[in-house]
């Protein structure tokens, strides 16, 4: 090691006890101080770019705060009001559970048993998990445009296929249902060999013998998954779907990118009829394109409520999935 | 051991997996090397054309792509090297440094990983007006310098990887922690800082919503060339593929030449110790 070769520090004598060196005062300050200084850096530009906004989003909100005005007089729950009676703020949560449920939910089952089927020994292992990435490497921009080519209406691969089995076209942006489809499929190729890797990690910590012992007891490989798996890789699960819950709830790239092949407009209001503006989208309509900063605030803050309570509620019934150990 | 006919459904089914993973990416070189009049023609070309090198000279006059290409290189390098160094920095603190409120300290690092920072952004705008950072690529590079997963995945690997023993050595020779940092710490970090070093420059690189927010369309970085190139009225699909394929083939190609130790490095980020 580098440090075996170097000659001591010649104020220190050499092979001193640590509790005993040349300079005690200015080791305890480096021994006390050090850890801080060293954790500091993350600590304080999460505050400063992370929490300082967040909070400073709350105070925002009450207040009718724009872009362009000099004033920003106080106007209290104001705000709120407004927002809750926007039919469109309603729309974008219905379509971001919408479109959160039909991604997440496959997205993480289909993980699952891809996890299950590679953690036992195949050939072409790396190979399969390289190209199960691939899809995660590509950036967000990268997949919204060459889906958004394969959904095309008139030169799209999927429509040319439907047309060749007899099924009508479709125009994939122009429904509520469709275009729900089509950004679920966006996000699932995504994430789901992201979620597979994680839980292969996880079911790779599960000893054998409990497989073992399954197997001699005559479960099944859907039934070892079910009843042994899960619920010994638990915390995995949990916290997948607890990030894949705010990942949800957070939505944008994609309805924003998906909405600009149709037009520049359709990109910001999420399809020509707000078919598939989520509430980041929203926000964003609001904040970006309106600069009405204090409104956008208040929305902001209902959807961190909104995560709170779905990422709570998501996490008391994935505790409840219970399968138990005795097979 | 198990021989290979044992699972020819596990096979079966991780292959057309596998299939519909890569499929769209080999989708769009295709798309990228015809022309739009090929791409209309049904059935569609299954295989590359000859028309790459004339799109991808169509792509850098529509968008200014080589400022963005030039752009992201120096945002997603800038944001590597310091991640990198924080994190192994933080990391060997948290692993391997005794002090008050360490355990609290690493826990609340995991938690701010599920905060939804996203919602934060109007006031995170309205601070980089105040700063004069909008348009500039400070306003991107800055907040993401350090993060939590590059701490946690630093601590998980150091706890794991480093020898005690060797900063106890390092202690009796008299190292300062600065110095052990140094000597000892960053030679035994290497291997997993260059996973977390990888891991980062594609987030940074593939990272949007927040440069298109701060940034400008004449000063963009890749994704949001690339998302001005494959938006508005005019519908050129090759043009826009073109672009995908310039922006993400690079990262495809070492992702393929690198994949098992990214992998290895993401599966070991998600075993919580």
């Amino acid at each position: 090691m580098p440090v075996a070769h170097r000659a001591p520090k010649p104020e220190s004598p050499p092979r001193a006890r640590p509790a005993a060196p040349s300079s005690p005062w200015r080791h305890r300050l480096d021994r006390t101080v050090s850890p801080y200084a060293y954790v500091a850096p993350f600590f304080l530009l999460f505050a400063a770019f992370g929490v300082f906004p967040l909070i400073y989003t709350a105070w925002v909100s009450l207040h009718d705060w724009n872009l362009l005005s000099s004033a920003n007089p106080f106007v209290g729950l104001d705000n709120y009001g407004r927002l809750f009676s926007d039919g469109y703020f309603w729309n974008a949560a219905f379509n971001t559970l919408s479109i959160g449920v039909l991604s997440a939910v496959p997205q993480l089952a289909l993980a699952l048993v891809l996890a299950h089927l590679l953690n036992r020994p195949l050939r072409a292992q790396t190979l399969f998990r390289i190209t199960l990435l691939l899809p995660n490497v590509t950036s967000v921009v990268a997949v919204v445009v060459i889906f958004s080519q394969l959904f095309g209406r008139d030169f799209g691969l999927v429509n040319a296929l439907l047309d060749l089995v007899g099924i009508d076209r479709v125009y994939w942006q122009a429904d509520v249902a469709s275009s729900h489809v089509a950004i679920a499929i966006m996000i699932m190729w995504r994430w789901t060999g992201y979620n597979a890797l994680i839980y292969l990690a996880a079911m790779q910590a599960v000893p054998r013998e409990i497989y073992e012992a399954a197997t001699i007891d005559g479960a099944s490989a859907a039934r070892q998954l079910w009843s042994v798996t899960i619920p010994m890789i638990r915390p995995t699960v949990i916290f997948t779907v607890i990030v894949t819950t705010i990942g949800s709830m957070q939505i944008i790239a994609e309805p924003l990118l998906f909405g600009a092949q149709v037009s520049n407009g359709a990109a910001t209001t999420g399809g020509t009829d707000r078919q598939f503006q989520t509430l980041a989208l929203y926000l964003y309509e609001k904040g970006f394109r309106s600069f009405e900063f204090g409104y956008a605030s208040a929305a902001a803050w209902v959807m961190f409520l909104l995560v709170v309570v779905v990422v709570g509620f998501n996490y008391l019934l994935v505790r409840r999935m219970r399968g138990g150990l005795d097979v | 051991m198990r021989s290979r006919p044992k699972h020819p459904l596990a096979y079966l089914t991780l292959l057309a997996v596998a299939f519909f993973s890569a499929f769209p990416v080999y989708w769009s070189v295709i798309v990228a090397s015809h022309d739009n009049a090929a791409m209309a023609e049904m059935p569609p070309p299954l295989l590359p054309g000859g028309n790459f090198l004339a799109n991808v000279s169509r792509v850098f006059d529509t968008a200014p792509f080589a400022l963005a290409l030039v752009n992201s290189f120096v945002v997603a390098g800038t944001i590597t090297v310091s991640v990198t160094f924080f994190s192994t920095l933080a990391g060997f603190a948290f692993a391997k440094l005794r002090f008050r409120g360490r355990g609290a300290l690493l826990l609340l690092t995991v938690v701010t990983m599920m905060v939804p920072t996203q919602l934060g952004i109007i006031p995170l705008y309205m601070l980089m007006i105040k700063l004069e950072w909008t348009g500039k690529l400070y306003a991107v590079i800055v907040p993401a310098l350090v993060n939590a997963f590059g701490v946690f995945f630093m601590t998980q690997y150091l706890g794991r990887a480093l020898p005690t023993e060797l900063l106890e050595a390092g202690r009796i020779d008299g190292c300062g922690t600065w110095r052990l940092f140094r000597h000892i710490v960053v030679p035994a970090a290497r291997p997993a800082a260059a996973v977390l070093g990888m891991l980062t420059f594609m987030t940074a690189w593939n990272d949007y919503f927040w440069p298109l927010v701060v940034l400008t369309p004449d000063d963009p970085t890749v994704q949001v060339a690339l998302s001005q190139l494959a938006s508005g009225y005019v519908r050129d699909f090759t043009l826009g593929l073109t672009g995908t394929a310039v922006a993400t083939l690079p990262l495809v190609l070492v992702f393929v030449l690198l994949g098992k130790q990214i992998i290895g490095g993401i599966m070991q980020g998600a075993v919580k110790g």
